[in-house]
Parts: structure tokens; sequence; C-alpha cells
């Protein structure tokens, strides 16, 4: 028997054009740009045939800048001005970026967020990662031959929540619509779970270039369900070349070098751990400035001597993940690997001691993100033709909470919870007459404050004066799909109400986005209105589809004057469109938004019910 | 408002039908989480935002046997009162001092082995404490019994979560 079809809520039944969209991983040492083409998922090359961008940005005098490869080759000449590894600093304050006295830039401590000092002047973490992003996007559109609608970029999943905004700020900066942040772990479980059909338990083993992940995922029915999630967001291969780097120094008797021959000492560790991969020894030489001659071999031993407690920081994460899952490592149907740094042989080994199993290599560690992240991307785009597309449940990563008296947290949304998710708490005043209250959002697992991230402060005012604890202030945490968090406190007997999107205190200001973008060599030649009416364009097109579809789809749920209504907004929208002023497309499209607000609800509770009664157009059964 | 039962379509009960339970979620969530409103307008996201995080903590709320039966007690009007009533029946206060008496030990020792241990013995003690609370719910429709048995479950959560920093600690 046919099954009745139902159309998926905001997708439109018609048929529609195919959406550029793609995935993108913004690496610790190289980022890559794939997309879905003809149903498989490819990763993009440059005009050379290379698909790894190396993440490397050096500024120039002129303010101009070179990304990739070019920049990778004038890293040991002009190291100050040759940004790597951009990643560790993304909302990251001076005081936590580990062997900062390594690094050559002049470190310029921003509130908040480091900057480099560059010839081109004092540059933000999202700034530089913002020109590999557009590099890459500038591939993307060169080779899939118009505008991209939208892309997918991932993040570590152990990424806060200040480092999940300063990428989502680079997204923006660099001109894309950034439908989602996804999380490395989980992209790579999409691209090896759809490739294998694979289901059951999996581990997923990222260790990247800066940042280690462990998630613990159930594949099931085309549902990916990640369990728990754990690493270290500062633990990566760059860490291993330290050692190697270190080892050198204490080996040739040097100290004090010139950044230049530090850079090429740090590449040539580097270069030293990859042999390493497929040979016992490796050899490792270097013509310093000072005319000294470096001529070392590095044997496999002593590698793994000297790397010995980084290998050992993975397990802790691992077992903490597998305890938060509810699970033993019998559970596991599979361990699949990602990130370059996975290649080292003493990693697959301690991993494969750890697990009792052999991992899973069969995908290329380096792609397998971007990969998934197309995959994400292509269904967010609405490409997916219904019942072809699969669904994502995942959590945060840490604990999120506010500090209460005495300097403690109190947690609000703990860690591993399924995202989007919201909590609220009733907090009280402690004095009496007390007539503001100041909130201080952090994240972590500590009991201190001191210990934990602080996120951001706010203050809520304008409290009646009561006595001491009579006040009930309810402090919301709103965790969306993309794990940042919004935070609200209201006086309840009065209906005070304070809110904040937490940014201030280690993201990027809306305001110091723009003045970026308005700053930006590519913006400035362009008409920042002809791009503003662009923009509002596309979103009020993409409005108006949606709306027609959900008429199309669910208009038995309105009354007629509410469907009046709403079409009376379509038209003025429609109208503004015509006269291309886009603040007033934008006012009618908010406009719109507000009338159709009681019907979206209608129609989720609709498709809930709908659920339930066991009418699908997506058979997981089957 | 509609309890967190009746968002998933199942009998309240302390006793769970989770393969039910599983299929009610995925089938839901496979129709109004954000990822199927990434082309929509704002008004759909925020509504599939909210609808998403409210069958979240419904899902959350029902797996959690404590949770499960905190509103289990709400829904029948009685008030579980975990922050003012601290009075434990002595027979239980007494296995507790025994067990935190060997979590002391195994986290001086910092031993992983006796802390596995413990906490096996601890998941018997819960499930000993959830079946009581099964019947007293589901079949005797005692819910003064049944919240004291909620508190002690509270007790054997405070407990898990320290043998957890005991676990960090030996692993730091």
């Amino acid at each position: 028997m046919a099954l009745l079809q139902i159309s998926e809520p905001g997708q439109s039944t018609a048929p529609h054009e195919h959406r550029l969209a793609v995935g993108i991983d913004l690496g610790t040492t190289n980022s890559l740009v794939a997309t879905v083409r003809h149903g498989v998922a490819v990763t993009l090359p440059d005009e050379r045939g290379r698909v790894l961008l190396p993440s490397v940005v050096r500024y120039r005098r002129d303010g101009g800048c070179e990304v990739g490869y070019a920049a990778q080759a004038s890293q040991a000449v002009d190291p100050k001005n040759t940004i790597v590894s951009v990643k560790r600093f993304m909302g990251r304050g001076l005081r936590d970026i580990d062997h900062i006295e390594n690094a050559p830039y002049d470190f310029v401590d921003a509130p908040g967020m480091v900057q480099l000092r560059t010839v081109a002047g004092a540059k933000s973490p999202v700034e530089v990662s913002a020109e590999i992003l557009k590099t890459l996007r500038a591939r993307a559109e060169a080779s899939l031959g118009g505008e991209l609608s939208g892309a997918v970029v991932t993040v570590p999943a152990y990424f806060d929540d200040a480092q999940r905004q300063a990428t989502k700020d680079a997204g923006t900066l660099a001109g894309l619509n950034v439908l989602r942040l996804l999380n490395e772990p989980t992209a790579a479980a999409i691209a090896y779970g759809l490739d294998n059909a694979a289901e059951g338990v999996y581990a997923v083993f990222d260790l990247g270039g800066g940042t280690f992940d462990i998630s613990i995922l159930r594949l099931s029915r085309g549902v990916f369900e990640v369990l728990a999630t754990n690493g270290d967001a500062a633990l990566g291969g760059d860490d291993f070349d330290h050692r190697v780097f270190c080892w050198v120094l204490e080996q040739a008797g040097l100290s004090l070098l010139e950044p230049r021959d530090a850079r090429l000492l740090y590449s040539k560790a580097r270069e030293a751990k990859e042999t390493l991969t497929a040979h016992g020894e490796a050899p490792l030489t270097a013509r310093l400035s000072t005319g000294e001659f470096v001529d070392l071999t590095l044997k496999s031993e002593t590698f793994c001597s000297i790397s010995h407690t980084l290998v050992q920081k993975t397990l802790g994460p691992t077992r903490k993940a597998l305890r938060d899952a509810g699970l033993t490592i019998a559970d596991v149907n599979g361990v699949v690997m990602v990130g370059g740094a996975t290649r080292m042989p003493e990693i697959q080994r301690v991993v494969a001691d750890f697990f009792r199993c052999d991992p899973l290599n069969n995908l290329d560690p380096d792609k397998v993100v971007a990969v998934g992240a197309a995959m994400q991307a292509n269904v967010l785009a609405g490409n997916k033709p219904q019942g072809e597309d699969w669904l994502l449940l995942d959590v945060i990563p840490l604990s999120l909470g506010i500090e209460t008296m005495g300097g403690l947290v109190e947690r609000i949304i703990p860690r591993n919870s399924t995202i989007p998710v919201a909590r609220a708490q009733a907090f009280t005043t402690f004095k009496d007459g007390q007539s503001a209250m100041s909130v201080h959002v952090v994240q972590g697992e500590r009991e201190l404050v001191a210990d934990c991230r602080s996120l951001a402060k706010f203050e809520l005012h304008g409290i009646p004066p009561m006595v001491a604890g009579a006040a009930r202030i309810r402090v919301t945490f709103q965790v969306d799909a993309d794990g940042l968090l919004a935070v609200s406190a209201r006086e309840a007997t009065t209906g005070v109400e304070a809110s904040v999107t937490v940014k201030p205190s280690y993201g990027l200001e809306d305001r110091d986005i723009e003045r970026m973008l308005r700053d930006s060599v590519e913006h400035a030649k362009d008409d920042i209105l002809v791009r503003a009416l662009q923009e509002a364009m596309v979103d009020a097109r993409r409005l108006l589809a949606a709306v027609e579809a959900a008429l199309a789809a669910d208009g038995a749920l309105l009354a007629d004057a509410e469907r009046v209504e709403i079409e009376r907004g379509m038209a003025a929208l429609r109208a503004a469109m015509d006269a291309g002023d886009h603040r007033a497309i934008k006012r009618a499209s908010e406009a719109l938004n507000r009338t159709t607000e009681p019907f979206a609800g209608r129609r989720m509770d609709v498709s809930v019910k709908r659920a339930l009664s066991g009418q699908k157009i997506a058979n997981f059964d089957s | 408002m509609q309890s967190h039962f009746e968002l998933f379509g199942l009998e309240a009960g302390f006793a769970l039908d989770r393969v039910a339970l599983d299929r009610a979620y995925r089938e839901i969530q496979g129709r109004i989480h954000p990822d199927r409103f990434a082309q929509a307008g704002d008004a759909e996201r925020r509504a599939s935002m909210q609808w998403t995080t409210r069958v979240n903590e419904a899902y959350r709320v029902l797996q959690n046997p404590l949770e499960r039966a905190r509103h289990l007690l709400e829904l029948n009007g009685v008030d579980v009162a975990l922050e003012t009533n601290t009075a434990m029946p002595t027979e239980f206060l007494e296995r507790q001092m025994l067990l935190r008496e060997s979590l002391e030990a195994a986290s001086g020792a910092r031993d992983a082995v006796a802390l596995d241990a413990l906490r096996a013995d601890l998941v018997a003690e819960r499930a000993r404490v959830e079946a009581r609370l099964a019947a007293r719910i589901d079949e005797d429709k005692d819910f003064a019994a049944a919240a004291e048995l909620v508190r002690e479950l509270k007790f054997l959560e405070r407990l898990d979560a320290e043998i957890e920093s005991a676990y960090d600690a030996i692993e730091a």
C-alpha cells in the first residue's frame, strides 16, 4: 500500500533549484572545502589540484595578504607577519595560550581575545581565520560556478562558547552564510556512518593539529546521536612538534634563537615526526642563521619516550566520555580515526590497546571532516529529497553555570546535554533593598569560578526594594543548535528583564564585525548598500518561499482572518522588494515573521501529533 | 500543560517502555529539529528551536529514573521536597555510611578497580530502590512513600557524582 505523502514542514513540495552549499573544515594546520555534487561528497581542489589549504596567512605592508602554500613558504623568512595555527588563539586571552613564549608573534593583549601585531596592523584571530575562509569560499565559488547559498563550518567538539562564537564571526566576516557550526567528530561520524551504513556505538578519536576530541555516538537507522564528548582544546600534532623542537634544542645545545631559526627548526621537527610514520628513524638537519649546523637523527623510540605523556593525555578524556555515555569499552563497535595526527603509529597502537580493537582508518583522516560537513550542508540547504535525509542529535561539551556567593559555580546546564537545550534556575537577593544583581556566566566543570572560563557578565537593574531573599530572579540559559548560548534574567514579581547573547567578553561585538567588514579591502570596493540590499533580498525570497510552502501544506490550520493577515504581510514584503530599500525589506520581513509566529507554533504542534500517529514520510523502520 | 508522557504519547507510569519512548522521540525530532528549518523564516526557526528544546527536556526527564519519578509525583500533586526534607530511614543511612567509607578508602588508595567495584554496588543499590519505587508508584499509588524513595535516589546520585570526582582525581 502506498503511504500518504506529507511534505516536511519548512520544505516546499515543489522541486527547486540545487543550492550551492559547502562544508568547511577550518583546521589548525590545514583547511579544506567540500561539497555534494551529483549525490557524492567531494573535496574541492585549488587551480593546481591541491585539496589542502595550509592554514597560514602572511600579511604584507600594503595591507593585503597571502593565504596557504605561498604564505607557508615565507614562514621562515617573515615569521612575525606569517600567522600559523591561528585556531589556537580563537576566543583566547593571552594567559590561556600554551607555549606562547615560543610563538614568534607580537601579541597584543586585547580584552577577551588576543590580537597579533603585523605590518598590516593588529589582527584579531577572527580576521586571520576569515582570510582562510575567504580563500576557500573563492575556491568553491570558482569551482561551482556561482555564489554560495550557505556553509557548514566545523569546530572541535570541545570548543567552548567563546571559541565557537569566534569561529562563527570569522564565517560572517568572510561573507559566508553559516548554516551551522558542526562538531568535527560528529562530521566525521556522518561521513563514516553514511559511507559504511554503520549501526551501533562508535567512538570518534580526533587528534588534529591543535585540538583533541573524543566523541561517543550511537548510529541507528539514520539518526546520529552523540552520547558524550570530551577532549582537550589545546592538545594536537603541534604539541608533538614542540616536544621534538625542545629535544633538538637540548641535543644541539641551543638556547636563544632568532624567530626565523625557531620557525625553521619547528618545520624540521614536524618533517621528522612525519617521516617516523613510515620509518624507524628520521634525519633532522638545519643550517641556522648564526652559521651553526644542526645534524641529528630522531629514532622512533626516542620520539615515543619524549611524547609519551602527550599520548597518555588522550586517554583521560576518552575514559570520561565513555563513563558519561554510561558505556564500557565492550559496548563500542568501532573506533573511527580522524585528524592527521592519528597517523602516528604510537597513537594507533595506544588506541587499539585501549579499545581492544583495530581502529578504523578507511577514510582519509584529513578529508573526512570536510566531507561530513558537506553532507550536512547539503541537507541544511534543502537539497536532499524527502526521506533520504538523516537526523543529527549533538550535545554541548562543557557545563554552563553562573557564579553564586563565595565564588562558587551553580551549574545550570550539565555537559553532554542534547542541544538545543534550555534550563532556568531561580535566584534571590541577599541584602535587604538590593536593587540590582550581577549575573556572571561561566563554562567548565570545576566548582570554583576562578577555575572556569568566564563567558559574560551582565546586570539586572530595577529590582523593587524587598527584604533579602524575597525577590525571585529567574535566570534562563538557552543553547541553540550551533552550541551557542543566550542568557536572560527576569525578576518574577515585577517582570524586570535583562538579557545577553553571550558575546561581549570573549567574542566580538556585532559592531566590530561591521567595522571589519567595512574595512576589508574586498568590501571597500563594493558598495556596502548594494551588498545589504542583496542580502535582504535573498533573506526575503527565502522567507516568502517558506511561508508559501507552509500555507500550501498547512493552510487549513488558519482562520480566514489570520490567512488574510499573512497574505497582507507577504504583499507588503513584495512591495518593499520592488521598491528596493534594504531597511524597508528588513522591516517587512520582520513584520511577516511576527505575523506568522502563531502559525509556526501550531505547525510544530501538528508535526508532533503526526509523528506520533505514525504517518511518516521518512520510514526509519525500513 | 501537557505532561512529558503525553508529549510522547505514552501512559504515565514509572515502568517505562523505552523502545516506544525512543521511537516517539526520533519521530518527533525528525519533523521539528532545527536542521529541518535551516531555510525557513525566523518565526518557524524560533518555533522549531523552542519545540525541540522542550522535547529534549521531556526526553531527558523520562530517561532518568529520579527525574521521571519526580515528574510523576508532581503530576499527582506531591512535592518531593528534596531540599527541605532530609529525614532518611536509619537502615538506609547505615548502608550509605558503608558505601562512603569504601569510597574514601578507594580514593585514598587511588584504586580505580575498587572504584569500579563500588560503582557496581551503587548500580545494584539503585536498581533495588528503583524496583521499590515502581511498586509504590505504579501498583500501590502510595506517592508519599514514593517521595521518600526519590530522596534516597537523590542520595545515591550524589554518591555517584563523588565517585566520578574520585575517578577524575585518580586520572589527573
